[in-house]
């Protein structure tokens, strides 16, 4: 353990492979101090482990109705009591995990690379496809998030796979204005000169000099974006335009819930503490992230 | 053989030229300073052979090669610059190891850890740096790095844009040394631009003194040391240069 230790920390590394090992040893040991860092981590990782075990982590089915135990608070039975057909709260969030984390991951897996690809390409060239791909941008992001996804997903039918698409449409243009500010802050830095001046092409310094530039100040800002990705999805499903019943949504829960919200509180609260505690847990990640994923900020 | 052959070349930044009619010939195995105070273009014409600025007129050749105007990879291979800041010429995120074996890479060479290693030995780079950041190196040990960087390709001709003007005195004396002995290593052919005349009479044989975008006069080094330079504001130059020398070694 102690030998494996100074490897991973040694000096001097004596091959490419030890050199990337003990950079990730040291993202990871200064990511293990950071406190805000490890909640949000903890809260993520549990998000991930109910979405992969949910069927051992519910005590029931999350479809069945019983319409004779309808609307009970919380118990021994039913941990988070049971809506208005009947049917398990506890075990309807626990598989509403994985609708979460698929829209999540989606969202982030579309717009993210597109947003740093259109805005590096922006920023670099200039010109007219800066004018042109910048134009796009300002007419997407003009218009209000929910709307512009609440139009997308009425024109293209309500479901999770047009939500995550309406998402996604909606999130790339603040990834394109990010990613297009860092570029043009490198653009003529001299660095990026030398390597055109090596005779690279310009697919080449885009991929390989400038995206990783913006890459840690991008995962930042979508890791901190997922909690807005939730809010839209849950409100999508609130207004009835995500997941469809009897998918157990957690925006499409509270909907159901609002009806009986002062009467039977249960229903409408507990899917809202889980979009709650995982928002929360994204944003602590991002904020913890920025801070360890500046190289200079090493053994400071 | 000609190494680098201007004729008449004007270089633009837009509408306005920023250099007029510069020639000059350089031959292989020569170094050649541009000396001037700032802004009279001596960076650009720098710029404008290794292929930055490309709006020029009149004719860059390139060992007996007319050049056009775009970054080319077959003059990539001949020619390569040297920044004059060692800070930001090199990418924050990427270790030594990365930056030095990226030219490789682009141009298809194999042997890359052979390389890099012998090439970090050439420029006087302890082996151990190689897998760290550019902030883990001082000023020195970056501009060895960009040098190294710039040897990669084995080019003939090094473009060296005040190379030294960056570091404290006593590391300056240390990179002119290095940029010497690679000169007699590999033939190489320099350019370099200073303002620094103590710099040229030690590295250069010949010296163009340019103002406002124009030469004024080519000479040899050893009109430079005997302090007969035949233009007016070629005196001027060294006056100043001399009284700047004086001043920091007698501060008052």
């Amino acid at each position: 353990m102690a030998a494996l230790h100074n490897w991973l920390i040694d000096d001097a590394p004596a091959s490419r492979f030890q050199a990337r090992m003990g950079r990730s040893y040291g993202v990871m040991s200064r990511l293990i101090r950071n406190p805000l860092a490890v909640i949000g981590a903890i809260i993520i990782s549990l998000l991930i482990i109910t979405a992969i075990f949910a069927p051992w982590i519910a005590t029931q089915s999350p479809l069945t109705q019983d319409l004779s135990g309808r609307l009970q608070p919380p118990s021994s039975d039913h941990w988070m009591g049971t809506d208005e057909l009947g049917r398990d709260i506890w075990s309807r969030v626990v598989f509403g995990s994985r609708i979460t984390l698929l829209i999540v991951t989606l969202v982030a897996v579309i717009a993210a690379p597109v947003g740093l690809l259109l805005g590096a390409v922006s920023g670099y060239f200039g010109g007219w496809a800066d004018r042109i791909l910048m134009g796009i941008t300002d007419i997407f992001l003009s218009m209000p998030k929910l709307i512009l996804a609440l139009a997308f997903v009425a024109a293209l039918g309500p479901g999770i796979e047009n939500a995550v698409i309406a998402i996604a449409i909606t999130t790339w243009p603040a990834y394109a204005r990010i990613a297009r500010a860092e570029t043009l802050t490198f653009r003529n830095a001299e660095f990026v000169s030398a390597v055109q001046l090596q005779g690279a092409s310009s697919a080449r310094v885009i991929v390989g000099h400038i995206l990783p530039l913006c890459s840690s100040s991008m995962i930042i800002r979508v890791t901190l974006d997922m909690a807005g990705i939730i809010l839209t999805a849950a409100g999508l499903g609130f207004l009835g335009l995500g997941a469809q019943p009897p998918l157990p949504e957690w925006g499409a829960m509270i909907s159901r819930g609002r009806t009986f919200i002062l009467d039977q509180w249960w229903v409408a609260t507990m899917p809202g503490f889980a979009i709650i505690l995982v928002s929360l847990g994204f944003c602590f990640l991002g904020d913890g992230l920025r801070d360890v994923l500046d190289p200079k900020s090493e053994g400071k | 053989m000609t190494a680098i052959s201007l004729t008449n070349l004007s270089v633009y930044y837009g509408e306005t030229p920023t250099t007029h009619d510069v020639t000059f010939d350089i031959g292989k195995g020569e170094s050649f300073a541009l000396v001037g105070e700032s802004g009279s273009g001596k960076s650009t014409i720098l710029k404008a052979i290794a292929g930055l600025a490309p709006k020029w007129q009149g004719k860059i050749s390139l060992l007996g090669t007319p050049r056009n105007h775009a970054i080319d990879p077959r003059v990539a291979r001949q020619c390569q610059m040297v920044f004059q800041d060692p800070y930001g010429s090199l990418h924050p995120r990427k270790t030594i190891d990365a930056t030095l074996s990226e030219p490789l890479a682009i141009h298809g060479i194999g042997d890359q850890n052979e390389r890099v290693c012998a090439q970090m030995a050439a420029v006087g780079l302890d082996p151990r740096f190689r897998f760290r950041f550019p902030h883990q190196l001082s000023g020195g040990q970056r501009q060895r790095v960009a040098i190294a960087r710039a040897l990669m390709l084995e080019p003939q001709i090094l473009l060296l844009d005040e190379p030294t003007s960056a570091l404290d005195v006593s590391v300056q004396a240390e990179v002119l040394n290095l940029l010497k002995r690679l000169r007699h290593q590999h033939n190489l052919t320099y350019l370099l631009v200073t303002h620094n005349l103590a710099v040229v009479s030690f590295m250069c044989e010949r010296l163009a003194v340019m103002k406002r975008g124009r030469i004024v006069e080519i000479a040899t080094v050893e009109q430079l040391k005997q302090n007969t330079l035949e233009h007016d504001y070629s005196g001027e130059l060294l006056r100043a240069s001399a009284s700047h020398l004086i001043s920091a070694e007698n501060p008052s």
